[in-house]
């Protein structure tokens, strides 16, 4: 029975009031026989390699239009496992809650890690909570690590890239970073865009078992955006990036905040959105394969790794131009006018 | 988008680099003065597609640019001495003397990003035991949003609300590059937004006294282009009167109803832009009437003094006479991450476009 309404220092102290936290909250939501042991750790067995990927989160606001930092605590870390080329099986599940935290949203941002995982058919296997006083932390930062087996049919890795290669993106970008920002203080504006938080494990993978070797390179293009990924590839592989602006795929609404705002779409967070680098004779075979998939349904090829300008990336402009896409410096900031 | 797909059409644009490239028969230099305009240009990769004879100059229409040195450091001294201060995004990375307002932030000053001075007062009413300062830097276009917090926040009696005001004019900035020594422009594309809100009158004595075509032009690559078609066609042609290429948005008369606002609570004062020095008459003030909403006389901080950095060119590339990549530091001392001086920072500055976007030979 939980009879408090705010978390507090007492939660985090390892005593019973720590006990009451975990036994009400999380072992009941995420019961599984490696938790149930109620052991410092879990024993797990898998065959062959595995891919392992750490993330913490930490967002404001923890509620967003579209989902909350819990969501985003499993599908970031599943995704990055996925990108892997891997097959995610097991997460931890680590939270650093703020005093005066209230339950209710505690609990809420449990069951929505719980949904989350069961989505993406993952299991939370170990977890730790702390508590912090009061001003310390922005409510709760959540790190989560994930990990599962190597798909042995693919191999993903920046090494197979060659020339030539296409460049598809699954979907509409700029969605997450959008939607946090029509809700921050001080830049709230009305809209429905919503965040496109969600598991690309399933996708991935599929396309790994239908193109096998073809698939070279999977990327998530969270923070900073596909800018940000496509600068880190062409340096990676020191050949160049080509895009076309028009082939971006662009939400109308997205386009206009990002236009109202200064933001350069290409440089916005992205929590859905990943890129497969992949031969060039199975790229469209690829996309018609993505868009059978409610994750790939609006796929789309929008460029190739070419021989010239190495370590850069070239956009084609809408009107005929050429720009070249830079890596992102900080945080991207509205303009005055 | 509605009213923006239609001015970046592809077939639309190179009607007119056709009629461009078809037009002109000698060189000529055309400044576009508003940031947004440069990075439009350089963005959509415009300036590769334009005949070499057409030259374009970066004005100093970037106001984070043109913003001086010791404003920043007076906003920094108030987040240290516990006020809030509200900024637009761009202004918060650009380097004061010491330090910029997000390393302030980062050392426990409470720095707020807005997007509209509407918010601050907002913030002022919800914390009524602190001071909240807005960060009010802009040409005329941002004036009447800034002017309208002030009369907002006097209708509701709020009293811990200011603004420090870096608000500067753009036809005295015009003048001041025609008559440097070193002027070497042809035609100008006057910027569109600023033209929305003041309207054209002030711009036909001074394309009249300076025999020089003067567009009033828009941000996409249509109207970019259709611009420096009207300029090369003025030019060519031997004529010189002001033309408004953006008429979707600009009356000439400019919004009365916004002039109004600014007249309310700014007069036009003497100004110092960043990199040019002081233009008599550039910029505005706050009246009299309004003083006690005027941050710098508020809070006594009109007596903080500081140089800038003697390497960095920020001035001549502000007039005009130079471009970034002939500045020693540009890409190498002064980047991004490290900037030396304003117009690598904001986003509408000429180094930062030209850095971000055509840094292919870096």
């Amino acid at each position: 029975m939980i009879d408090y309404k705010t978390i507090n220092l007492g939660h985090g102290s390892g005593g019973l009031m720590t006990r009451d936290l975990l036994d009400e909250i999380i072992f009941k939501t995420f019961s599984n026989p490696y938790l149930d042991k109620k052991h410092d750790g879990s024993v797990v067995k898998i065959e062959g390699e595995i891919a392992i990927s750490t993330d913490s989160f930490v967002i404001s606001p923890i509620f967003f239009k579209g989902g909350n930092i819990g969501e985003l605590a499993v599908n970031g870390t599943v995704n990055d496992v996925a990108m892997c080329g891997a097959q995610p099986k097991y997460l931890s599940l680590a939270f650093i809650v703020e005093e005066g935290m209230k339950v209710d949203d505690f609990i809420k941002i449990v069951k929505s890690i719980k949904e989350t995982a069961d989505k993406s058919g993952v299991q939370i296997i170990t977890g730790d909570t702390k508590v912090v006083e009061r001003g310390k932390g922005d409510q709760i930062f959540i790190n989560t690590t994930g990990f599962g087996p190597v798909n042995p049919k693919g191999y993903i890795s920046a090494d197979n890239i060659k020339v030539g290669d296409k460049i598809i993106v699954n979907g509409f970008i700029a969605q997450h970073g959008m939607a946090i920002m029509s809700q921050r203080e001080g830049l709230e504006f009305e809209s429905t865009i919503e965040s496109d938080t969600t598991n690309l494990n399933f996708i991935a993978n599929d396309l790994i078992n239908e193109f096998e070797l073809g698939i070279h390179l999977y990327r998530d293009a969270t923070r900073g955006g596909l800018a940000s990924v496509l600068t880190e590839i062409a340096t990676d592989i020191k050949k160049g990036v080509s895009i076309n602006e028009n082939d971006l795929p662009l939400d109308k609404q997205v386009a206009a905040a990002c236009e109202i705002l200064g933001l350069d779409p290409l440089y916005v967070a992205n929590e859905g959105v990943f890129l497969a680098i992949v031969d060039a004779e199975i790229a469209e075979r690829v996309v018609k394969f993505m868009h059978n998939d409610e994750k790939g349904k609006y796929a789309v090829c929008i460029g190739e790794i070419t021989e010239e300008h190495p370590n850069k990336v070239v956009m084609q402009s809408a009107i005929g131009g050429k720009r070249i896409v830079s890596p992102m410096i900080g945080e991207q900031l509205p303009r005055i006018c | 988008m509605k009213y923006l797909s239609e001015y970046r059409n592809l077939e639309a644009t190179k009607g007119y680099l056709n009629l461009i490239a078809r037009k002109v028969t000698r060189t000529w230099k055309v400044m576009e003065i508003c940031g947004g305009q440069t990075h439009g240009l350089v963005r959509n990769g415009i300036l590769d597609l334009l005949p070499p004879q057409v030259q374009m100059i970066h004005g100093p229409g970037c106001p984070v640019c043109v913003t001086p040195l010791n404003l920043i450091d007076k906003a920094i001294e108030l987040l240290e001495i516990g006020v809030i201060v509200c900024s637009f995004g761009d202004m918060i990375r650009v380097p004061g003397s010491k330090k910029s307002l997000l390393e302030a932030k980062a050392d426990g000053g409470d720095l707020r990003i807005l997007y509209s001075p509407l918010e601050a007062v907002k913030i002022a009413k919800n914390n009524p035991e602190k001071e909240v300062v807005f960060f009010a830097v802009g040409f005329e276009t941002t004036a009447p949003a800034n002017a309208l917090s002030v009369l907002h926040a006097q209708k509701e009696g709020i009293t811990n609300y200011s603004i420090l005001v870096s608000h500067v004019l753009v036809p005295p900035a015009m003048e001041a590059i025609l008559d440097d020594e070193f002027c070497n422009i042809d035609a100008f594309l006057g910027a569109g937004h600023v033209c929305a809100i003041m309207g054209n009158e002030e711009y036909h004595p001074m394309s009249k006294k300076y025999s020089i075509p003067i567009i009033i032009t828009g941000f996409e690559p249509l109207d970019l282009v259709q611009g420096i078609y009207m300029a090369v066609c003025q030019l060519e042609e031997g004529i010189h009167k002001v033309e408004n290429q953006y008429s979707r948005v600009v009356k000439e008369e400019g919004n009365l109803a916004a002039k109004k606002v600014i007249q309310q609570v700014f007069e036009v004062g003497n100004r110092e832009w960043r990199g040019i020095g002081e233009i008599p008459n550039s910029g505005y003030k706050v009246r009299k009437a309004f003083a006690a909403y005027d941050a710098e006389t508020k809070f006594n901080i009109e007596n903080i003094k500081v140089s800038e950095s003697s390497i960095c060119i920020a001035g001549e590339i502000l007039r005009g006479i130079k471009k970034p990549k002939e500045c020693p530091a540009f890409g190498k001392t002064c980047n991004p991450s490290n900037p030396l001086g304003a117009p690598m920072v904001s986003s509408e500055g000429a180094c930062a476009a030209y850095y971000h976007f055509s840094n292919i030979e870096i």
